[in-house]
């Protein structure tokens, strides 16, 4: 930079192919907006008189027709298959997470018996299509009409029960997208724990610690941070999962619209209202994720990462000083 | 009660087939501080690992205050241990490692508590006292709620120290405890370690710091492929050396 004192200008890089892609974009979402928000002349014929001449011409009506999704949006069977839904997914993600580490820990033993089993486990349920299984949890009443506990191998029994009365539907589709569910946690549970540094573990068995302290006082909790975000994904992938679950006879919230729309053929308005109510699920539990990472990545960073809040000041901070800089002196070499 | 806080004869340990100890015999007297020193592969931390029983030997005796590593004497027999009793053995061992090893998860103040609440039973506060004298007897009584990560690594060591005293050890293993640390860090670990030493805590060290071995060592081991080549007063042993193997070691490290 050769001056005579003064300041120099400073040019920045001109992003011409950012600024073209951009507008494209730009006009692409104003389409997509105004779609959303179009009329369509579809509506229930409206006639009135003009001079004795009746005229008759159907009404506008919003394209996507937002005032039947959202009249039926909060209705009460809405609501119930949305409440099951959620259950669903809560009860089946449990009981995934609670057994699927239990196959990863059981995978990672030294003992031939209980890896090989856990690996078959998972070599099943993830090898055959979850409605599968969910069909023969349904129907498991064919095979095994009833069920006893007592000791095997002999004809002593403790508990006898009919299939149908213990496996609902409900429970059915529980333990049909649990079970299913544990399969493909135990492979992120198992990452999670490989992904410890061995380190840790030696350290922990220095301390006297049993392998059983030492995994659930020093690996599970540095697993976690690993063990998270796919979880995250698996919970989110599962609350959709479940709407799976209409094919054996339990209403959930896609169940609840479907019962709507085969009564009043309002096939769009009610898929649409149904996706919404996903949509903003999905969007809660994106953010419990959010903080949940933030915890369990304690000690990990130096600094934990910004809350959206905090990053939204820096952000706003960071185009402000730009501007401040662009007009500003920037340095002058003598 | 013997003399030797730790005795071994005829130690073997092969890892797949490959034999990395061959026979290694070495007596460790109460009170005092040995060190082993040796080129790597040599062995050493494999010895260290045999005493503390995270490895298994596989042929020699192996005594650790007078009782076999993970064995039991009982009416001529030997009773294997399990996991449970080994691992109230290893408890009373304390052991630092060449990479810290701190739990990453847990702010120094828990990592010096944790061993002693859930392995010894010790009350939290009782756990926590103790944590802060031996915070501030290694140095870092500032420290306690600071997370590894925020810390250097002699820092990290120095903690690592106290979580190993913190189970009130009868005998500390060192395993290349200055190794990863930046040169300017190696001096306050070993001054830690010297203050240990003169309080006369037991203690294994395995190390590349001859300066160390020479100053505070009562009595220092020289392993080359997985046999004591040499044994004796560190001040005659590293002077003065009569195998050709530790001349030409001794060149290269010093």
């Amino acid at each position: 930079m050769t001056t005579n004192g003064d300041a120099v200008k400073v040019v920045p890089v001109r992003h011409v192919g950012q600024w073209i892609a951009a507008a494209f974009v730009l006009v692409l979402v104003a389409m997509l907006v105004h779609t959303l928000f179009s009329k369509l002349p579809n509506g229930p014929f409206a006639c009135h008189l003009t001079n004795g001449v009746r005229t008759c011409h159907r009404q506008s009506e919003w394209r996507f027709s937002w005032n039947i999704v959202f009249h039926y949006f909060t209705t009460s069977e809405v609501l119930h298959g949305l409440l099951t839904t959620l259950e669903l997914t809560v009860l089946a993600m449990f009981v995934g997470v609670v057994l699927g580490v239990t196959v990863a820990v059981m995978r990672l033993s030294h003992n031939r018996l209980l890896s090989t089993s856990a690996w078959t486990y998972t070599w099943f349920f993830r090898g055959t299509p979850v409605l599968v299984q969910l069909f023969v949890w349904y129907y498991i009443a064919i095979l095994y009409p009833s069920l006893s506990i007592g000791v095997p191998f002999t004809h002593w029994t403790l508990v006898h029960i009919h299939t149908n009365t213990l496996l609902t539907a409900f429970v059915a589709a529980t333990v049909g997208l649990g079970l299913n569910e544990a399969a493909y946690m135990s492979e992120i549970a198992r990452a999670g724990l490989l992904a410890v540094d061995e380190g840790q573990i030696e350290a922990a068995t220095s301390l006297g610690m049993t392998r059983r302290q030492s995994l659930r006082y020093v690996v599970l909790p540095q697993a976690m941070r690993v063990i998270i975000p796919p979880t995250g994904n698996e919970v989110i992938s599962m609350l959709k999962t479940t709407s799976l679950v209409s094919t054996v006879g339990v209403v959930d919230l896609l169940g609840a619209a479907s019962n709507i729309y085969s009564a009043n053929y309002e096939i769009m308005p009610l898929l649409i209202m149904a996706s919404l109510w996903y949509l903003l699920v999905t969007t809660v539990l994106s953010i419990g994720q959010f903080y949940l990472e933030r915890h369990f990545a304690k000690g990990a960073l130096r600094s934990p990462p910004p809350t959206p809040l905090q990053r939204l000041r820096r952000d706003v901070q960071g185009v402000l000083s730009k501007f401040r800089t662009r007009r500003g002196v920037v340095g002058a070499t003598g | 009660m013997s003399n030797a806080m730790v005795e071994a004869r005829g130690v073997h340990k092969s890892y797949n087939g490959v034999e990395v100890l061959k026979g290694v015999d070495l007596t460790v007297v109460r009170g005092e501080v040995t060190c082993l020193i040796g080129p790597s592969g040599s062995g050493k931390s494999t010895l260290l690992r045999c005493i503390n029983h995270l490895e298994k030997h596989d042929a020699g005796e192996l005594f650790v205050d007078g009782e076999l590593v993970g064995y039991e004497m009982r009416g001529g027999k030997l009773y294997e241990r399990n996991d449970k009793q080994i691992c109230g053995e290893r408890a009373r061992i304390g052991m630092v490692f060449q990479r810290f090893n701190l739990f990453q998860h847990l702010t120094v103040l828990e990592n010096i508590t944790i061993g002693q609440i859930k392995v010894k039973g010790v009350p939290p506060e009782a756990a926590k006292a103790k944590a802060r004298e031996l915070l501030a007897r290694v140095g870092l009584d500032n420290k306690e709620s600071h997370y590894p990560a925020q810390l250097s690594g002699g820092q990290q060591q120095r903690v690592a120290i106290a979580r190993a005293l913190a189970m009130e050890p009868k005998l500390m293993l060192f395993d290349e405890p200055t190794s990863a640390l930046d040169p300017e860090l190696v001096g306050e670990v070993l001054d830690v370690m010297k203050d240990l030493a003169r309080s006369g805590m037991t203690m294994i060290v395995v190390t590349h710091e001859m300066n160390f071995a020479k100053e505070v060592a009562n009595t220092v081991y020289f392993l080359d492929g997985g046999v004591i080549e040499e044994s004796g007063n560190p001040r005659e042993v590293l002077t003065a050396p009569r195998s050709e193997r530790l001349r030409s070691f001794l060149s290269k490290v010093l």
